[in-house]
Formats: C-alpha cells, sequence, structure tokens
C-alpha cells in the first residue's frame, strides 16, 4: 500500500498543486515540495527491508484476464531510481521556484512536473509490464507538457512535438515487445519474467521481442540514430532540462535495460544491438559535443554520450558491467543535474548561453563557478570525483570484454577516443564560460543568483565529492542493492577503492586526460575543419522534420487522389464493387448451369412486347438524360410499363400501387423540374462516359443474371403459410393486403414512417433552401396558364377520386386495393386541383395542417398496434370480427383496418406537404430571398 | 420475460417525435422538454433492456403475434443490448449539447433526431432481414433531414452526395435481400442461418452473390474501404450534434455485418461459412492505413475526426474478420470506446471552433480560445483516449485487440498497420493540438465561454473513456461474453426458433 501511495501521491498532486496555488504563488511550489518530501519520507521508511534484500510486491487486480495488474514492485534497482526521481526532484523544485519568471504559471508548471514525477515513479516501481508501458508512455505525454511549457516558442513546441513522436513511436514498439514477451512467458508480471531467462531466449520470438523493446529503450534514451530529440528538447526551462533530460526520464531507457537484464541478455543478438548502439552513441555524442556553442546544446549531447556509455555498459551482458552502469547511471544523474543547473543559472543570470559570448564569468560568480568546475571535471572523469571511478570500471570492462577476438581491441580504443572529447568539451564548458577574457555583448551584467537557488547545486556537487573520495562509504551499499536488484543474483566481486594500482585503466584515463587538454588546446583549428568539413548545421532534425513533412505530403496526395470529391466516381466504385463481389461469388461453386427449366412464368407475345416496351424506355431515359423532361417522360413510360408486367402476371395489388405511385412521383418531378434548367451540362469527358456505360452495362448485365437465376430456381418460400393463414388469422383474402397490415405489418408501420420522415425532412429542408425567385422564363419553361377545361374538369374529380378512395379502402382487406393505394389516389386527386386550379386557389381552400394529417395518421397505426398490449398481446396483434350491417350484410370489421386508415392519412399528407412545399417555393408565396451570409449561389 | 420492453425503444422515441410535430406551436420549451424526457426514457429503458440481456438468455418479441419465420420478430442478444444503450448514451449528450442552440438553426431537429434513434434502435433489434432493411430507411431518410439541419451549400453538396450513395446502396439491398428471399423463401435471419446451413450445391452460388452483395451495402454504411470516401465531407460538415450522433451511423454497418455474417454465415453455415472473413481482415486494414493518412492531411479538425471516425471502423473491422471470440470481444469494446470518443471529439471541435472566431476549426494560426485551460485539458485528453495512448481507454482497446492478434497468422500485418497509424495518429494529434493552443496569434477572442449543458455533455462523453478503462474488466467480460454468444449462432437460432437439431450435425451424419 505505501508502495501505491509513493507513485500515487505525485499524481494527486497534480490536482492539488493548483488547489494550493490559489493562496499564491509559493503555495503551488510548497505543496509540491511537501509532497515529494512525503514520498520520500515513505520510500525511506520501506528502504531498510530493501537493504536486507527483500522485494517488496503489491499487486491489485486490474484486468486479469489479459494480465494486465496494478502491481507495484521495490527491488533495489527500483529504489535506487526512485530515489534519484523523488531527491533530485525536491532539488529541483526548490531550484525551479527561484528559475520561474513571475511571467511563467507557477501552477502550471508544477502540476505537471508532478504529473512527470508520478509517471517515472510509475515506470521504475512497475512489477506489471504492462503497467511500465503506461507509466512509461506517460513520461512521454508529460514531456511534450513540459518541453512546450514556453509555447509561445516555436522551438519548445517543435522540440516537444519531435520528442513526444520519438519516445512515443518508441513506445508503441516497448508495447509491441512486451506483448511478445507476454505471449512467450504467459505473465507480465516481472517476477516470472525474470525468472523465465531460458525460455525466453530460446523462443523463436526472442529476437522480434527483443528488437521492439531495444527500439522503446533507445528512443527514450537517446541512442543513435534516435538521439536527435534530446538536444531539441532542451528548449524546455532548465529545471525540466535538469530533471528530465538529464536525470530521470532519458534513463528510462537504460532502466529498461537494467530490468530486463536477467531475461533478455547473454545472447549474441543483445550484446551486437545493445553494444553497437551504445558505442556509436558514446563516441558519436561525444565528438559533436565538443561543437556545441549553447551551453545546454553541450550538455545534451554529452547527456546522449554518457547514455552510451550506460547501453554499452549494459551490452556486454557480464555482471560487472552491469554493476558499473548502475554506479555510472548514479553518477551521471548527480553531475549532470547539479551541471543542468548551474548551466540555468548562467542562462538566468548572464541572459544567453552562448559559449561565444559569455567568457570569463568567474568575476561575477566565482560560487557559482567553482561549484559547475567541480560539477565538470566530474564528468571529464577527473580522479577524486564520482565520474572518474564510474568510468574506471568503464575501462576495466572494456578491456576484459572476451568477445570480440581480434577485434578486441576497438571497444577500449574507442572508449579512449570518447574519453578525449568528453575530457575536451568538459574544459571548454569551464574555460569557455569561467575565463576566456570578458564576456561579449551579455544582455545583463551577471551576477551570483539568489541563495536559494544555489542549494540544489551544492547539494549535489558535495554528493560527487563524497561519492569520488569515501565510496564506499557513501554509495557502496546503495550500489550493492541496486546492482542486485538489476541482476536478481548473487553480485560478482567488485572494489569500489579509489586506486586499484596501475593498470591500463589508469592508462586509459591519463590518455583522455592528456589527450582531451590537446584537443581543447587545438579546438579553434578544430571548429574550422568541422565547419569545412560539415557545411550548415548538420542535424539529423532536418531528416526528421523532412521525414514528418514528406509524410504530411504523401499522405495528402493520398487522400486527395482518393477523394477527389466526385460524386460519379463514388457511384462507379460502389456499383464496381457490387460487380466485383458478384463476379468473385459467381465463379465459385463451380460451373455455371444455364436452364430455362423451371421456370413458372409464362413468356409469350405479350409479355415480351411488354418487355421491349421496358427495355427501349429505360435506354431511351439513359440516352435523354440530359434534355430533362423528355427524359423523366421515358422515365414515366418504364414505371407504365413495370405495372403493365404486373396486370399481366396476375398482381392487381402491386399494378395498382405502382401506377398511382408513378403518377404521383412523375408529377411531383415535373413541379420540382420547374426550378431547374431545362438542359443538364454535359459533365462527363468521353472516357469517364465509356466506364460508366460499363459499369451501368454490367451492373444491369448482372442484375438481369441475378434475377433469371432466382426465377428459373427451384422455389420453395413462406408464402404457402401466408395462403393459408390468411383467412383465418388475419380476417383478409386479399393475401397481399394481410401481409402488409397483419404478418408484416411491422415493416408497413416503418414503410409510413419512413413517408412521414420524408415530409418532415423536406419541410425542414426547404426552410433553408434559397432558390431564386421564379423569373419568368428563367429557365425557359413556358409561363402559361392550365387550359380552362382541365380546371372545370377537376373540380369534380377530387369528390369522385375522395369516393374511389373510401371504396378501395373498406375492400382493401378482402379485394385489391388498401390504404396506401387509396391515399395515393387522393393524393393524384389534390395533383390535379394544383395543376388546374393553381397553386393559390388550392392553398386557400385546403386549410390543414397536414403534420396534423400526417401525425395523426402515425398515431392511429400506432395505437392499433399498442391497443393489443390490452389483451396482453404483442404489438400489432391483430384481431377482427363480422357485423351484419342493414343494407351492406355481412361486414368484417379488423383492427387492421384502423391500421390502414393510418396508413392512408400518412401518405395524403406527405403528399400535401410536398405540394404546399413545392407552391411555395413557386407561388407568390414564395419566401423572399434574404442576401445574406454568401450562402445563396 | 421482458413484456413489451423490447419494443419500447423502437416506438418510444416515435411517441415523442409525434408528440413534437403536435405541439410545434407551443414552443421551443416544451420541445425541448419533450425531447429531452423521452431521451432520459430510453437511456433507462436501454439499461433495463441491457440487465435483461445480462443472462445470457435470448429474449424475443413476435410483433402481431405471429411466430418466427412467418412474422417480424424483435431479438434481444447481449450485442443488441449493447448496441442499443451505447446509441442512447451518445444521443443524449448529443441531444444535451444542441439545446444549446444549434437545435434552432433549422426546422424539426429533435423530430428529426427521434426518428433516427428509432430507426437505429430497430435496427439492432430485427431479427428479420428485410425489417431491417426498413429500419435501414428509417434512418437514413432521418439522416439525410439531419445531415441538412442548417443548411449551407457546403452541407448541401455533402449531403447530395450521401443520400444519392445511400440511395444506390438501398437499391443494391433491396437485390440482395429478394436474391436471398427467392434461394431460400425465408426472410428471418435464424431462419436464413438454418436454410443457408441447409442450401443444397445449386443454390450456393447465388446465395454466395447475394451475401456480399449485403456486404458491399454493409461496407458503404460502415464506411469501408472502397467506400468511405463520402464520410469526410459529410461527417466535418454536419452540424456538430449531427456528426456526434453519427458516430453511431458507422457502426451500424459493422453491426450488420457483424450480425449477418456472424449468425447466417457464420461459422455453422456449411458451405458458406465465414464467408466474409477473407474481405474484412485485408480492407478493414487498409481502411484504416488510409483514414491514418486522412489523419495526418486534414487541416481541419472536424475533418480529421471525421478521418478518425475510419480510422476507427477499419480499426472494428479487422478485428471483426480474425474472427476468434478474443478479437470479437475486443473490437466490441473498441466500438464503444471509440464511438463515445469520436462522438464527443466531435462536440469538442465544435467548442474549440467557436471559441477561435473565423479561423474556426482551421489548423493555422488563430486567437487563443476563450478557455483555454478547460479546452485544452479536454483535447488532450480525448486526443490521449482516440490516439490509443495509456492509460485511457483507447489504450486498453488496442491492447486487446493487439494481444487477440497475436496468435494469428496474420499477426505482422495487423500489428504493423495498427501501431503504425496509432503512430500517425501521435503525430498528427500532438500537430494539431500545438496548431489550437500553442501557436496563438494573442488577438483578442471573440468566441463566449461554452454554456454549460454542452461543457457537460462533451465533459460526459470524455468522461467515459477513464471510465471505461477503469471499469475495463467488467465492460471486456460482457463483450466477451458478447463475443461468446456471437461465435454460437446455434444458440440465437435456437432462442428464436425453438430446439433444432443442428444443421451441422444432421449435415455431417448424412454424409457419414
Amino acid at each position: 500500500m505505501t508502495l501505491l501511495l509513493i507513485v500515487l501521491i505525485p499524481l494527486l498532486g497534480a490536482l492539488l498543486v493548483p488547489v494550493a496555488a490559489a493562496r499564491g504563488r509559493m503555495g503551488a511550489a510548497w505543496m509540491a515540495g511537501a509532497l515529494t518530501a512525503t514520498a520520500l519520507g515513505l520510500l525511506l521508511s520501506l528502504a531498510p527491508q530493501v537493504f536486507a534484500g527483500e522485494i517488496l510486491v503489491s499487486s491489485w487486480a486490474w484486468m486479469a484476464d489479459i494480465g494486465l495488474y496494478f502491481s507495484f514492485r521495490l527491488d533495489g534497482l527500483g529504489l535506487l531510481f526512485a530515489l534519484l526521481i523523488l531527491g533530485i526532484g525536491l532539488l529541483v523544485i526548490l531550484y525551479a521556484t527561484y528559475y520561474l519568471s513571475p511571467k511563467d504559471s507557477m501552477p502550471k508548471f508544477f502540476a505537471y512536473m508532478m504529473l512527470f514525477m508520478g509517471a517515472m515513479l510509475g515506470v521504475v516501481l512497475s512489477e506489471n509490464l504492462i503497467l511500465l508501458l503506461i507509466f512509461w508512455e506517460l513520461t512521454s505525454l508529460t514531456s511534450f507538457l513540459l518541453v512546450s511549457f514556453w509555447r509561445h516558442r516555436s522551438d519548445a513546441r517543435q522540440g516537444a512535438r519531435m520528442a513526444l513522436a520519438v519516445t512515443g513511436g518508441g513506445g508503441l514498439c516497448l508495447l509491441a515487445g512486451i506483448l511478445l514477451l507476454g505471449e512467450i512467458v504467459g505473465s507480465y508480471e516481472l517476477s516470472v519474467v525474470l525468472a523465465s531467462a531460458e525460455l525466453i531466449q530460446n523462443h523463436d520470438l526472442y529476437a522480434p521481442a527483443l528488437v521492439l523493446i531495444l527500439l522503446g529503450a533507445f528512443t527514450k534514451s537517446a541512442q543513435f540514430p534516435f538521439h536527435f530529440w534530446l538536444p531539441h528538447a532542451m528548449a524546455a526551462p532548465t529545471p525540466v532540462s535538469a530533471y528530465l533530460h538529464s536525470a530521470t526520464m532519458v534513463k528510462a531507457g537504460v532502466f529498461l535495460l537494467a530490468r530486463m537484464h536477467p531475461a533478455l541478455s547473454g545472447g549474441d543478438l543483445w550484446f551486437y544491438l545493445v553494444t553497437a548502439a551504445g558505442l556509436v552513441t558514446l563516441v558519436f555524442a561525444a565528438y559533436v559535443a565538443l561543437f556545441r556553442h549553447d551551453i545546454k546544446g553541450l550538455l545534451a549531447y554529452s547527456t546522449i554520450s554518457h547514455l552510451g556509455l550506460i547501453t554499452l555498459l549494459f551490452g556486454f551482458g557480464t555482471p560487472l558491467a552491469a554493476v558499473a552502469g548502475v554506479f555510472h547511471i548514479i553518477n551521471h544523474a548527480i553531475f549532470k543535474a547539479s551541471l543542468f543547473m548551474a548551466a540555468g543559472i548562467i542562462d538566468h543570470e548572464a541572459g544567453t548561453r552562448d559559449m561565444r559570448r559569455l567568457s570569463g564569468l568567474f568575476k561575477y560568480m566565482p560560487y557559482t563557478a567553482v561549484l559547475a568546475m567541480v560539477a565538470a571535471a566530474a564528468m571529464a572523469g577527473v580522479p577524486l570525483l564520482n565520474g572518474f571511478l564510474s568510468k574506471e570500471m568503464f575501462f576495466v570492462e572494456t578491456l576484459a570484454l572476451q568477445r570480440l577476438d581480434e577485434w578486441a581491441w576497438l571497444i577500449p580504443a574507442l572508449a579512449t577516443l570518447a574519453g578525449v572529447f568528453a575530457v575536451a568539451y568538459s574544459l571548454r564548458f569551464i574555460h569557455d564560460v569561467f575565463f576566456n577574457g570578458e564576456p561579449k555583448n551579455l544582455p545583463k551584467v551577471p551576477h551570483e543568483p539568489p541563495r536559494w537557488m544555489k542549494i540544489p547545486v551544492e547539494v549535489l556537487v558535495t554528493l560527487c565529492l563524497l561519492v569520488g573520495v569515501f565510496p564506499a562509504f557513501t554509495v557502496g551499499p546503495l550500489l550493492a542493492t541496486a546492482a542486485g536488484g538489476v541482476l536478481q543474483a548473487p553480485l560478482p566481486e567488485y572494489s569500489l577503492a579509489i586506486w586499484h594500482g596501475f593498470n591500463e585503466a589508469i592508462v586509459m584515463s591519463l590518455v583522455a586526460l592528456v589527450g582531451g587538454v590537446l584537443f581543447y588546446l587545438l579546438r579553434h583549428r578544430l571548429f574550422a575543419l568541422h565547419a569545412r568539413l560539415s557545411p550548415g548545421e548538420f542535424g539529423a532534425k532536418q531528416v526528421f522534420d523532412g521525414l514528418i513533412r514528406g509524410l504530411l505530403n504523401t499522405s495528402r496526395c493520398i487522400t486527395h487522389l482518393l477523394e477527389n470529391g466526385s460524386l460519379q466516381r463514388y457511384m462507379a466504385l460502389l456499383v464496381g464493387a457490387a460487380i466485383t463481389v458478384g463476379i468473385y461469388a459467381a465463379a465459385q461453386h463451380g460451373a455455371v448451369n444455364f436452364s430455362m427449366s423451371g421456370t413458372s412464368i409464362p413468356i409469350n407475345g405479350v409479355a415480351i412486347a411488354i418487355l421491349v416496351g421496358l427495355i427501349l424506355a429505360g435506354l431511351g431515359t439513359v440516352i435523354l438524360h440530359r434534355h430533362r423532361l423528355p427524359a423523366l417522360v421515358m422515365l414515366g413510360v418504364v414505371g407504365l410499363c413495370v405495372s403493365l408486367l404486373f396486370v399481366y402476371f396476375s398482381a392487381p395489388d402491386l399494378a395498382l400501387t405502382q401506377l398511382s405511385v408513378e403518377v404521383v412521383t412523375i408529377i411531383l418531378l415535373l413541379l420540382a423540374l420547374h426550378f431547374m434548367p431545362q438542359e443538364a451540362k454535359a459533365d462527363s469527358g468521353s472516357g469517364r462516359r465509356w466506364r460508366d456505360a460499363l459499369l451501368a452495362g454490367g451492373a444491369g448485365i448482372g442484375v438481369a443474371g441475378l434475377t433469371w437465376a432466382v426465377l428459373t430456381s427451384p422455389f420453395e418460400t413462406l408464402s404457402g403459410f401466408y395462403l393459408e393463414q390468411s383467412v383465418p388469422g388475419g380476417g383478409g383474402t386479399n393475401v397481399v393486403n394481410v401481409i402488409l397490415v397483419d404478418f408484416r405489418g411491422f415493416d408497413t408501420f416503418g414503410e409510413i414512417t419512413v413517408l412521414a420522415i420524408a415530409a418532415i425532412g423536406i419541410h425542414a429542408l426547404l426552410q433553408n433552401l434559397l432558390i431564386k425567385p421564379n423569373e419568368p422564363g428563367r429557365y425557359g419553361w413556358a409561363p402559361a396558364k392550365p387550359p380552362l377545361l382541365l380546371e372545370v374538369i377537376s373540380r369534380p374529380l377530387l369528390p369522385l377520386a375522395l369516393m374511389v378512395a373510401v371504396y378501395l379502402m373498406l375492400r382493401g382487406h378482402n379485394e385489391p386495393g388498401g390504404g396506401f393505394i387509396a391515399g395515393l389516389v387522393v393524393g393524384i386527386a389534390l395533383v390535379m386541383q394544383y395543376l388546374a386550379s393553381g397553386v393559390e386557389w388550392t392553398q386557400a381552400r385546403l386549410r390543414v395542417d397536414y403534420f396534423k394529417v400526417i401525425a395523426v395518421g402515425l398515431i392511429l397505426s400506432l395505437l392499433t398496434g399498442v391497443a393489443s398490449w390490452i389483451w396482453g398481446y404483442p404489438f400489432m396483434t391483430t384481431t377482427f370480427t363480422y357485423l351484419y350491417w342493414p343494407v351492406v350484410g355481412k361486414f368484417e370489421v379488423a383492427s387492421a383496418m384502423v391500421f390502414d386508415l393510418g396508413v392512408f392519412l400518412t401518405v395524403v399528407g406527405i403528399t400535401m406537404v410536398i405540394l404546399a412545399e413545392l407552391g411555395k417555393l413557386s407561388g407568390p408565396l414564395a419566401p423572399r430571398p434574404v442576401q445574406n451570409k454568401g450562402e445563396s449561389r | 420475460m421482458m413484456g413489451h420492453w423490447l419494443i419500447v425503444p423502437v416506438l418510444l422515441p416515435m411517441v415523442a417525435a409525434i408528440l413534437m410535430l403536435l405541439t410545434a406551436r407551443m414552443g421551443r420549451a416544451v420541445e425541448r422538454s419533450i425531447s429531452l424526457l423521452s431521451m432520459l426514457g430510453l437511456v433507462a429503458v436501454s439499461t433495463v433492456l441491457l440487465n435483461a440481456s445480462l443472462s445470457g438468455d435470448y429474449q424475443v418479441y413476435a410483433l402481431g403475434n405471429w411466430v418466427a419465420p412467418f412474422g417480424i420478430v424483435l431479438v434481444l442478444d447481449r450485442l443488441s443490448a449493447l448496441m442499443v444503450l451505447l446509441t442512447s448514451v451518445l444521443a443524449l449528450f448529443s441531444l444535451l449539447y444542441a439545446c444549446n442552440g444549434q437545435d434552432r438553426e433549422g426546422r424539426h431537429f429533435h423530430v428529426l433526431f427521434h426518428m433516427q434513434l428509432m430507426g437505429l434502435n430497430g435496427a439492432f433489434l430485427t431479427g428479420d432481414l428485410f425489417n431491417l432493411f426498413v429500419f435501414f430507411e428509417i434512418l437514413l431518410i432521418a439522416s439525410y433531414g439531419l445531415l441538412l439541419h442548417g443548411g449551407g451549400p457546403l452541407r448541401s453538396r455533402a449531403g447530395l452526395h450521401y443520400v444519392i450513395l445511400n440511395l444506390a446502396g438501398s437499391a443494391l439491398f433491396l437485390i440482395g435481400v429478394g436474391t436471398i428471399y427467392g434461394m431460400l423463401g425465408t426472410l428471418n435471419m435464424a431462419d436464413l442461418a438454418v436454410k443457408v446451413a441447409e442450401a443444397n450445391p445449386e443454390q450456393l452460388r447465388l446465395i454466395h452473390i447475394s451475401a456480399l452483395l449485403l456486404m458491399v451495402v454493409f461496407g458503404l454504411k460502415a464506411a469501408l474501404l472502397p467506400l468511405y470516401f463520402w464520410l469526410p465531407s459529410a461527417y466535418s460538415s454536419a452540424s456538430a450534434p449531427v456528426a456526434a450522433l453519427f458516430a453511431i451511423m458507422t457502426k451500424v454497418g459493422v453491426y450488420s455485418i457483424i450480425r449477418i455474417f456472424m449468425l447466417v454465415f457464420g461459422i455453422e453455415a456449411g458451405v458458406l461459412s465465414n464467408l466474409a472473413q477473407p474481405w474484412l481482415l485485408p480492407l478493414g486494414l487498409v481502411t484504416l492505413a488510409l483514414g491514418a493518412f486522412g489523419v495526418l492531411s486534414s487541416r481541419c479538425l472536424r475533418k480529421q475526426v471525421a478521418y478518425l471516425v475510419v480510422v476507427s471502423v477499419g480499426t472494428l473491422i479487422a478485428g471483426v474478420g480474425l474472427l476468434t471470440v478474443e478479437s470479437m470481444a475486443a473490437s466490441l469494446y473498441y466500438l464503444v470506446h471509440s464511438t463515445l470518443i469520436t462522438g464527443g471529439l466531435f462536440l469538442l471541435a465544435d467548442l474549440i471552433a467557436r471559441q477561435r472566431g473565423d479561423v474556426g476549426s482551421e489548423l493555422r494560426i488563430g486567437p487563443t480560445v476563450t478557455q483555454p485551460l478547460l479546452l485544452s485539458t479536454m483535447f488532450f485528453i480525448a486526443a490521449l483516449a482516440v490516439v490509443g495512448l495509456p492509460p485511457l481507454s483507447g489504450f486498453i482497446g488496442k491492447l486487446l485487440l493487439l494481444q487477440a492478434a497475436v496468435q494469428q497468422p496474420s499477426v505482422v500485418w495487423f500489428w504493423s498497420v495498427i501501431l503504425i497509424a496509432s503512430f500517425f495518429a501521435l503525430i498528427a494529434l500532438s500537430r494539431t493540438g500545438s496548431a489550437l493552443f500553442l501557436k496563438t496569434d494573442d488577438t483578442a477572442t471573440t468566441g463566449v465561454r461554452a454554456g454549460g449543458a454542452s461543457l457537460l455533455a462533451v465533459t460526459a462523453l470524455l468522461l467515459s473513456s477513464p471510465l471505461l478503462a477503469v471499469y475495463g474488466d467488467a465492460v471486456s467480460g460482457f463483450t466477451t461474453a458478447t463475443a461468446e454468444q456471437l461465435m454460437a449462432p446455434m444458440q440465437y437460432i435456437e432462442g428464436v426458433l425453438g430446439p433444432q437439431q443442428s444443421p451441422m450435425v444432421s449435415r455431417m451424419g448424412g454424409e457419414q
């Protein structure tokens, strides 16, 4: 539980800090400091157990099925890192309190810092690997927030994005690697994974898992070629650089190498990959550091180089090398954090970090200078400082390496070379900044920083000295415990003495020191040579930016290529997709067997005549499609032929429906034509026309073939049941109608809803559609009045039509007819009134709220359905009975008829809505176009 | 027994819509009250239904008391209950957001919104293929109206494409259904499953063709390659609450694919078993990849979110295409997550755009938003969730999917595409966040502060992500149970049609 609290306290702190900030700027700092100190105290309370060799684990199930536990672990390695995170964290908070200017939001900064601290503690204290990954990504995300803290600086924004892209991308690789590892081991708990080295390293998936995990570690720890994000992340405020980019977050990668050491290391693959990355990074970054003019740039590359050194050590895979690696982690964290803080002080007090302008600062800030010099000496590996000890151990390990046979000299040689560079850049940092003449054009006169800003640096520098002089007393136990945590095995023999006698390692150190001084003395010639060899800014940044730009351009190209906004293309794709799958499926299942047998359709002269008419009319529609009026007429012919076919094949209900639908829609379309030009523009080139013709032809042939095949297949359906049950179950002899209002009444219920929505939608749409006023002759349509004869005939037609409709309605259940057809008949009659007498005349006489008609229609059908609930039956259960009326005789009353009435009203309603809306647009009632917002086209 | 509860999600929104039509003259307040009350009722009923589905029994509601396969039935299983509840929750907050003023930008917003819900719920509940078509029509025709809500040339253009493509899709749907009926003589899904398994060899070709035609139709709705190109401009030009609701529209397509191709052409469908799978996995992955390119290429936040919808569809379909219990469970988890988060993102994009003056949701330098801390925090959370970064639901969903694929032959492709697409999304959204909140030109903001209702709506939708992560075990437990139900079509068949002799068994028996 204590373990959990250590992680949770900083995370909660992210919320508490802004609250505390209500009590002033310092409130945030105090809160952050107090919480960090609390967590540190809790950690220290657990330390004795860890020093005694215990591994503390506490676990809660989160998603046990996939192996995700909320489980934490404290062993030596975790303890070391947690101490670094909290200890240096405390110092950084103190430092930042004085570093941040009044313009910077203190609560925001400390909230982010606490969030990061919690995430980082989570990384080092996780027992579950997926949990570790979760915290791992959180550190990348909080780093994004912290690096972009000065959001107005473009370098800060770019640096933050770059860091997130590289480390976040690495995190995705790590995720994949961890999942593979979990697949091999069967668990994500470290206790299990670390004990399964043999299983893991003999598994087929070992290589991919290792590569992916290493990608995660290398990106995080800025190993070549992923190193470039770190220098750019230096655009962050210096406390962030000191904390994240030297002491903690970038150490997460090497932490992972240490953590997974027992499980993954030892094999050739591990050795070559990790050693190569570490070695290249070590030398390359040390070289580049020499040529940075920005202090933080120099420190950034130095950090990369030292991370390379640690990586290299872990790559060796031997226990002693691992001890050296852990030791250097501690030492580097201490001296580099203090150096960053010193750099921040210089920046803060002198106003620049450019070493070409900074010189002779010793005069102005001697105290800070001494502190920085000690830390820089530790970085260079000067004896009696902590850096020397671990570097010495490193040199010993490079010499002890047995693996490379005749190339064995390579690693010690390159290590010495890197040592030379390290001494040279450390010297440059000291000499260029604090000596080397007078400062040039500084924005302000430098002076010593406030007292409290120096304390963190003092503490760290003191540690450098203490560890350097009394290693066994100061750092010995911690190192032993931490190294034990890395190895998860008994420690090898090693000695922490300052002097081991005159051996090869001492020679390497001396060479590095002397060589470094020489190098520094020759620096002007070297700078000139470097400038000549690499003109312009040498940059992985340029490469990265180029890649990102390329990616953006590629994606824009791809997207624009695919989505050209052409409806024709999208339709072609849809039709093409249908044809493709059709052909694909048709090609399966053996040879095609064309047969005329089994067809139940009588084909004779009449049928053929109608079919030919249908085909011609269809062709005509296509050919005439640009001439809107004739095309519409042709479309009417198509509908008519279909109706005739229905009649011919004894489907009177369908024929009636088709006929009336056809009439209403064609007339409505004709009315709509009023608002359009007579001719459509030809907007397709001939190539596209051929493509479309091909697709359309293919689709047509496909559908025809499909239909033919269906019609000629033996057929067995539910229709037998419907025929049987129509009278006894549905109370109607017209099976089609009984299906519509009873067996599948729910479909009809849905379809009239569709109609109603269409009416509502049209109403809503036309409210916003601005159509130019109906200027006479605008589209060339003749503004003729309807003939008088039509007007005269149409008037008595309405009551007649109503009578027919009622008749169709009533007989619908038993004979062809029904509410839908009846509704359409009334609709046609109303359309006639509009056509014959004009909009105004009709509108004036039809003072009904159409939507009420629709609503009542829907309510009737709904109530018919719900009524059956009263008798405990499901929705839309029908009932019927026979009444004996005088004159009429036996008359059937079915509840389905009320439903049918609902259908009728809805259909009438929607016809009226459409007519009214079209009328409003064209007649004097048309809304005046409002010329605003440039919306009308 | 469930009694009549099963049909309430279909009828309640319709009743509300009719009431709103009748009370249209009584003012906005009445309309909004009816609308929100009905919405709350719908959430309550959906919860009841989900609760009922937990037992694993199939609830069947025979309309008109006509027994299946002769009449139409509504069927409640875990999947349909999940979809109905998800729809209700998403719709509740979209509606709440709309009540902040966007419902006034055109007529009949609430009526159409409820009709849309009626269609969605019906589609999720029906157990009849033709009835599914009918509910598709209802939800589509309502969506036409909603898409054009508020008007304007951009919307009209995108809307026209949407309408025409979907009309063509409907025609194709009819052709497919007609062919299947012509072959098998039934429309009830359970009965179809039985008949497909028993189909004789001459029928297979036509059934196969019609099944794939249906896949094309559902692929169009789901926005699957090569049929997703209409989506980005349609969704990005729709008004925010409509776009948010439309986050579920693509999932209707996904749902239909799952339903039809797991039940009717599922593992027990004889020769035609799993016929969609060879298409779904590659198409899903390519859709995902192209969607990720779209996310990168967007110069406007709304469009970017629309592409994120495409990405989520691709991910889902690929997961479904793996065809294991684990992958199905993972996909369903991801479906819940992605629906709520993309919905929330559409609303958030609107909030942000309203505070950036003329720049709106364009990703270029503009004024600082009026509420920078609030909006940037919301965006940060939403971005984490949608990219799939820890510790939110997107990460859990991705984790489940990756784990589900680990033993599949396609694992390399599956992992690469998903992880690289996540990487692209990470790059894209970090750029977006940077453009919206970091790189500002310090001109005075003209935007008004966001209203309480809209903030509540966005917050609630975004909050779903941490909740889905924290209760990941419960949610994935439910989706696993759902997946198991889906992988056992015989259960569904017997639930609807009563005890059967398994066609597979009788078939095998006959051959031996």
